[in-house]
């Protein structure tokens, strides 16, 4: 479904991806571990569109991503939560949900509000609230549900369990299992190693800018380099 | 108190001007948070426009349409040639170069066009209307009423509409904006044609009682922003009562101390309004958790 090769992105002069290879299936849930530095934000946003991409190539679903805009990927079915949320703070709830599905005005919109509102069933409650007030765990599910609204075939997800409650990190978790059932592909970005690798099926070691290990994410956690390096076993 | 009406009456016209230009500034604040200082450019243009297009012949109404949509397409060039290529600039350098562009657009218009001031003749006549000892100028009604229908017209887009919400979530996030699909050139471009046709609208509804000429824009641009600044800059509403205000104010003082205090006043209370409500009368309180 998504084929990244030889993918390099540089801030400024400094290259920050040295080449990334990655694939995704369709149906997967893939992650990407790594820690703090090594360029996995950047890669989704080099995904996303929001970060220039200086070699390599994206393709989505057997059509050249690279040198599409942004806001043409969510058209293709490519959306992306972005790291720290990035709701808009200044509208409500149920209108960062309707902007989710800016490119939709058919009927469907209403039923996939609810949708979202069935599994965040907080959101329904403060859907007449200002986002920037909610909590950071609820402003990561209107996150995900906003993304969710553009009725997406792949997901980006850069960090969800980052800065919430451990209690919260579980939901969230469960969250991301979920979008199989959804069918939505997910390729998930994280630096809690342990968490990412129990939900994914497959996942990818980035370290500076490099994939340095990939397989089976039962293999990985299993492994005993990465158990030393990021589970902390 | 024929008198009080009467300056109640002038400063609800010249306030309904400056609630005019101030509610220009509204879109492109609320798409990108820059204040766009050649709005006053705008009013200008559309008068200037009008005036030449109506002396080479043609009929008002026409001289006027073709005077707003000449400047809408003035508004988009200054987007697609001074705002976009800075993108990424501090929102500081932006207004700056709004600033560069609105002496830029004052230069050219005298050479194109000249240095005399311009009038062209009011829609419903020059006869006064007396209204309980006091006169209103017919003028001043469709001033009024631009500026009540350009509000009206503004809030239903910005409350009412998804491309509205989607204007608002640029100015809030850009990043996040494009995520979700909203092309956010397209929103910038949109914003600018839009405030420029509003400027333009002004500056057609108020020559024929305050003239124009190739000058008059800065003055304008002033005062508007004083105006939005007063009723909160982003609000429509904030902009509507902002400059509603700020002209029976000026008026007030000018009627009741001195003409030639009645910029000193204006400003004044607009000093101690935000001394004590730096957002403004309807600003929003930004209320974010980090």
């Amino acid at each position: 479904m998504l084929t990244v090769e030889g993918l390099r992105s540089r801030y400024g002069r400094i290259e920050v991806l040295h080449g990334i290879d990655l694939d995704v299936a369709s149906g997967e849930i893939v992650t990407v571990i790594g820690a703090n530095g090594a360029g996995k934000t950047t890669l989704l946003k080099c995904l996303s569109g929001i970060q220039p991409v200086s070699a390599g190539s994206i393709v989505f679903r057997g059509e050249a991503m690279t040198t599409v805009p942004a806001h043409r990927r969510v058209q293709r079915g490519l959306a992306q939560t972005p790291e720290g949320r990035q709701i808009f703070t200044n509208l409500t709830v149920e209108e960062n949900l309707r902007l989710g599905a800016y490119l939709f005005a058919d009927d469907k919109v209403d039923r996939d509000m609810q949708d979202a509102f069935a599994m965040f069933p907080i959101l329904k409650e403060k859907r007449n609230l200002a986002a920037g007030g909610l909590s950071g765990g609820q402003q990561q599910m209107l996150a995900i549900a906003r993304a969710l609204m553009a009725r997406p075939s792949c997901l980006l997800l850069d960090e969800p369990s980052m800065g919430l409650a451990p209690i919260l990190v579980a939901q969230i978790f469960d969250v991301v299992r979920s979008m199989k059932a959804l069918g939505v592909t997910v390729l998930l970005v994280e630096q809690n190693a342990f968490g990412a690798l129990s939900v994914a099926d497959r996942g990818y070691v980035m370290e500076t800018g490099r994939i340095t290990m990939s397989g089976p994410a039962a293999g990985l956690i299993a492994d005993e380099r990465i158990r030393a390096a990021y589970l902390g076993i | 108190m024929p008198e009080l009406l009467q300056f109640l009456l002038s400063g609800i016209t010249v306030g309904a001007v400056y609630a005019l230009v101030a509610l220009g500034f509204t879109i492109i604040y609320n798409a990108s948070d820059v204040v766009n200082f050649a709005q006053g450019e705008f009013v200008m243009l559309g008068g200037m426009i009008t005036f030449f297009a109506h002396a080479a012949g043609l009929p008002l109404p026409l001289a006027a349409l073709i005077a707003i949509i000449a400047t809408a397409a003035i508004g988009v060039a200054l987007n697609k040639l001074a705002i976009e290529p800075a993108r990424g600039a501090p929102v500081v350098s932006l207004i700056i170069i709004t600033i560069g562009a609105s002496i830029f657009i004052r230069g050219a218009t005298q050479l194109i066009f000249d240095k005399q001031l311009h009038r062209f003749p009011a829609f419903s006549g020059d006869q006064p209307i007396l209204i309980g000892g006091a006169t209103i100028l017919p003028q001043s009604l469709w001033v009024i009423a631009g500026a009540l229908a350009i509000f009206f017209c503004l809030w239903l887009f910005f409350t009412r509409t998804l491309i509205g919400r989607a204007v608002l979530a640029t100015a809030n996030n850009r990043i996040a904006a494009q995520l979700v699909g909203i092309n956010t050139n397209y929103v910038m471009t949109l914003s600018f044609a839009m405030s420029a046709a509003i400027g333009a609208l002004a500056g057609v509804l108020v020559t024929p009682i305050t003239l124009t000429g190739y000058d008059v824009g800065l003055a304008l641009a002033l005062k508007g922003f004083a105006a939005a600044m007063l009723g909160g800059m982003g609000n429509p509403k904030g902009a509507l009562v902002g400059g509603l205000l700020l002209g029976v104010l000026e008026a007030m003082t000018a009627g009741y101390i001195s003409s030639q205090y009645k910029d000193a006043a204006a400003f004044v209370v607009i000093l101690a309004v935000l001394f004590a409500m730096p957002q403004g009368l309807f600003g929003r309180k930004s209320t974010d958790r980090v």
